[in-house]
């Protein structure tokens, strides 16, 4: 068999030949660092002025002041805002957006295990088929999504004239809370079932056949090996329920009416209308604060694996 | 289920059964009810939602007829295309530099990379009009910049929160890589801008694109940040529609909606067919 | 551990080579530390030793895919410094072959060529002949998905061999591959050496590998070389412990060094057996089970040095006979032949047990 060789016109390998020793391997390591660094440096101000700053702005703004005209004067800093919070109208909205949320999420959780689990125990074609069929709503557009429920919730909208045929009230559910309690949960459902099928598929299985032999019914089966295992899938879900349903504003705008039942809409309210930028400001950051801690100690206490 | 146990056996047994399949399918209705009564009332003939009168394409003529809603259209495409372009550079590059290196301050920027994630909307909204009022004017100070048009605006917006979702799907895929790839890279002459190009880049780019879906997705949705953004005649086709839901039902925002579900329906059907066909070969390599 | 070998140019050579390895708490390990190492051209050269001593580590400097906390790597005489992998003469076979999975068999192999700008007709001349090197013609057009464990390990190789490096490194290749695979595989590698005539260097923790295909080895422990000698050099005549021990089966009697060429057992029988070692140096006396006989007590031959013991355990095991064989507190395993011709004993027979002098080694450690 011939024995070849690369050409000569191929590329010489050549190079510095300074001898290693511990200060030049450490500059090595630095040059390397260096080069990861300014990698990620066009992001990094990137993310610098346009969202480090604009919170730095709100925050700032939240201990201004308001003038008569509404506008908001960096200076004479003062906590007027933050004391604003303590009124009863606050408070009122903080509490109701507070238990929508916790409700929304809850009600995806009900729904959407049942539907994971159903899911995770088909064939490899047919779970990916529900996926794309539950993909498909997720993708779509929101807005038109909750729409849709403002027309089927409408004084002449089918869902209203089935529960008035049924005679399960008087069909009036558009602008009440529940209709936004209907609208999250509809909005939001996929972010629960995803993350809940992710968990429950990797469940090693043959973990629940041991437990059901020593439990001797699914149910025990159930509460002591899928659940616990699916936890971490359970926490994702809920956090991506919670945080969007707690400063929600698009859906109590389409399907809670003009008032200003919720978190989102008081701090828009209060931008738009009422021109009190500090109180704004103010809501804006607690909320921020509040979904920062809820996340941070939801993840120590449920997991960290997603 | 994994781990290869007869699939059959993860069912629950008797009624609980029928009970599992039953739940499945009414959530399923309950998912696809909303969007397929929409569909169907988009061609109602008349004002009322409620009920059907007969078939009409009347509403779409009038959409398409529409000048506001061309405009927005536009509008929203081209605020999508540049947002999505420069995210997607930024994010993958910032995936690169915190999966593949190790520098000071890594770890800060990462928390940072989060934020934009679990952030509220109402609070970005509010963060980006605030910092706009108060910076505008220095903005302008650059040749060639005018934010008053608000295309800008949201263009920059759009990019402060989808440069996180890129960069977290680009990550993802990332982290699966076996770094000794790269090593075989370069054990085999190649620097590091022809390891890059040449063997990481066609393997995280299912990742990249897939960033980049989830970046024009969110970029379309968006309403909150882009309503608090907007400039008058610079409205995406979100706000505009939001803008005419907060007036009311009408069948013309029925067929504005479809055509705007469908579009997006058709991305993400084209996507999953794009993923299965260079997916085959994944499922291939597992064959062996 | 100094070694030289003669001839023009080592194809490697490392000088205090040392590898340190920091986390910013200030823990620090050392990975390797103070190396010396000549490996001679056209040679088969193993390192060899449990996971973690270093044997890796020290493959990756001369690829340059670490770079040493200090020391020198030579490759033919060339200082590697503080180059790159892409600048230096030398390729490598991973351990995961780490193979491009988006590119077909020829343009994995072709990478390199590419890389290093060799004109497209000679280098499609060149992926043809490293494709029949390793026989995979007909695979040519495929992915490394659509692939086989062994054919994806062959391609790792066509894909390193192509470029003529000066060295080829290969990192526990065959670690993934089953018995029989891995044995077909030992075999073709050191036939492959042999013609294609490219220095070798070789990590594994798997002994046997290491014997049957090296010209030499180079055992490694906690990041120092112990010793590198011929698989025979190194299995008759080990100089330590840990060597003895890692290598195939082996005996140990703890001991004294009485004088040059006595040492006294623990049980206080004075044997004659040379070491280097200092008087009063505390060592072992080594011996293969193989290379031990046991007779009925007194029947030994003259000549040979005998311990005296009983038999505490007999393991059959097919096609040998293990003895486990107590001599006061201490133990010997020996191995017979499972033949007719020789007797089998029992336990509780009392035996004596001899060896030739030459087939003991005393070591340290």
């Amino acid at each position: 068999m011939s024995v070849a060789a690369p050409p000569d016109e191929a590329q010489a390998l050549d190079g510095p030949s300074e001898l290693a020793t511990p200060g030049l391997e450490r500059q090595a390591e630095r040059a390397k660092a260096r080069q990861g660094f300014l990698l990620g440096l066009p992001a990094i101000l990137y993310l610098l002025v346009f969202f480090v700053i604009p919170l730095g702005v709100v925050v700032a703004y939240s201990f201004a002041t308001r003038t008569r005209s509404g506008r908001t004067e960096l200076r004479d800093w003062n906590l007027n805002a933050y004391a604003r919070l303590g009124d009863d109208i606050v408070l009122t909205v903080a509490w109701r957006s507070l238990w929508v949320a916790a409700l929304t999420t809850v009600i995806c959780l009900l729904l959407a295990y049942p539907l994971a689990y159903f899911i995770s125990t088909r064939s490899a074609v047919t779970r990916n088929l529900l996926l794309v069929g539950i993909m498909i709503p997720f993708w779509s557009n929101f807005l038109i999504r909750t729409y849709a429920w403002r027309v089927l919730l409408d004084s002449d909208g089918l869902v209203t004239q089935m529960v008035q045929a049924t005679g399960l009230g008087d069909g009036r559910i558009l602008f009440t809370t529940n209709a936004v309690i209907l609208g999250l949960v509809y909005g939001y459902l996929p972010f629960m079932v995803l993350p809940l099928y992710a968990a429950i598929e990797r469940i090693d299985w043959s973990l629940v056949e041991g437990a059901r032999d020593l439990y001797a019914n699914g149910w025990g089966a159930f509460r002591r090996v899928v659940w616990p295992l699916s936890k971490p899938g359970v926490v994702a879900g809920s956090i991506l329920v919670f945080v969007p349903s707690f400063g929600a504003y698009v859906t109590p705008a389409i399907l809670g009416g003009n008032k200003e039942g919720l978190l989102g809409s008081y701090i828009v309210l209060q931008f738009l209308s009422a021109r009190n930028g500090p109180v704004g400001s103010a809501v804006s950051v607690v909320v921020l604060v509040v979904m920062l801690l809820g996340t941070l100690l939801y993840f120590r206490a449920g997991g960290k694996n997603l | 289920m994994s781990k290869g146990v007869a699939r059959s056996t993860a069912e629950p047994q008797g009624v609980s059964r029928w009970w599992l399949r039953g739940h499945s399918l009414l959530v399923f209705v309950f998912f696809y009810a909303p969007i397929v009564v929409l569909f169907v009332f988009s061609f109602n003939d008349s004002n009322a939602v409620g009920n059907w009168k007969g078939f009409t394409l009347g509403w779409y003529e009038a959409f398409l007829d529409n000048q506001n809603v061309h405009e927005s259209i536009w509008i929203s495409v081209k605020v999508c295309l540049f947002s999505t372009v420069i995210a997607v550079v930024l994010g993958t590059a910032s995936a690169l530099a915190l999966e593949r290196f190790r520098w000071w301050g890594q770890k800060a920027f990462d928390a940072v990379l989060y934020l934009p994630i679990i952030i509220p909307d109402v609070t970005m909204a509010v963060m980006m009009l605030v910092f706009f009022g108060e910076t505008a004017h220095l903005f302008n100070v650059i040749p060639g910049v005018d934010l008053s048009s608000g295309l800008e605006k949201l263009v920059l917006s759009h990019v402060a929160f989808n440069i996180s979702f890129v960069s977290v799907v680009v990550r993802a895929r990332l982290a699966n890589l076996d770094a000794s790839m790269e090593e075989a890279a370069a054990d085999l002459y190649a620097n590091r801008w022809q390891a890059f190009r040449r063997v990481t880049l066609p393997q995280i780019m299912p990742g990249v694109l897939g960033g980049a879906l989830l970046a024009i997705t969110i970029s379309l949705d968006d309403v909150v940040v882009s309503s608090f953004v907007a400039a008058v005649g610079a409205t995406p086709i979100s706000v505009y529609v939001f803008g005419m839901l907060r007036k009311g039902v009408s069948p013309l925002v029925n067929s504005v909606s479809v055509v705007m579900l469908t579009a997006s329906i058709s991305l993400v059907l084209a996507s999953l067919v794009f993923s299965r066909a260079t997916g085959s070969e994944r499922e291939e390599r597992l064959k062996t | 551990m100094h070694d030289t070998t003669d001839g023009p140019r080592p194809a490697v050579e490392l000088q205090g080579v040392v590898k340190r390895f920091g986390d910013r708490s200030g823990t620090e390990v050392t990975a390797v530390d103070d190396l010396d190492l000549t490996i001679a051209d056209g040679e088969f050269f193993s390192l060899l030793g449990p996971s973690g001593c270093g044997k890796t580590t020290t493959l990756r400097m001369i690829a340059g895919l670490e770079l040493p906390t200090a020391g020198s790597i030579r490759i033919h005489g060339e200082e590697m410094g503080l180059r790159p992998p892409n600048r230096r003469p030398v390729n490598t076979v991973f351990q995961n072959y780490a193979l491009f999975p988006h590119m077909t068999v020829a343009k994995n192999i072709g990478f390199g060529l590419e890389m290093r700008k060799v004109p497209t007709g000679d280098r499609a001349e060149l992926i043809d002949w490293a494709i029949q090197l390793v026989e995979m013609g007909a695979l040519a057009h495929r992915k490394p998905g659509q692939l086989s464990g062994g054919q994806q390990q062959r391609v790792a190789l066509a894909r390193a061999l192509v470029n003529r490096p000066e060295v080829l490194l290969l990192d526990e290749p065959l670690g993934a591959l089953d018995l029989k695979l891995r044995q077909q595989m030992q075999h073709e590698l050191k036939t492959l050496q042999r013609e294609v005539g490219i220095t070798f260097v070789y990590v594994t923790h798997d002994q046997e590998e290491a014997v049957t295909m090296s010209d030499r080895i180079g055992v490694m422990h906690d990041g120092r070389l112990l010793q590198v000698d011929t698989p025979e050099a190194i299995y008759e005549r080990p100089t330590t412990r840990f060597v003895a021990d890692f290598i195939g089966q082996s005996n140990f009697l703890e001991a004294t060094v009485a004088s040059a060429d006595e040492v006294v057992l623990a049980n206080g029988q004075r044997l004659r057996l040379s070491s280097d070692s200092p008087s009063g140096e505390a060592v072992a006396v080594t011996v293969r089970p193989e290379r031990l006989t046991v007779h009925r007590r007194g029947e030994a031959p003259a000549g040979l040095h005998h311990l005296e013991g009983r038999v505490e355990m007999v393991t059959y095991m097919g096609n040998a006979i293990v003895y486990g064989i107590g001599i006061d507190w201490m133990h010997l395993d020996v191995r017979c032949p499972a033949t007719l011709a020789v007797e089998r004993r029992d336990v509780g027979d009392e035996v004596t047990v001899s060896f030739e002098p030459r087939h003991a080694a005393v070591v340290t450690g």
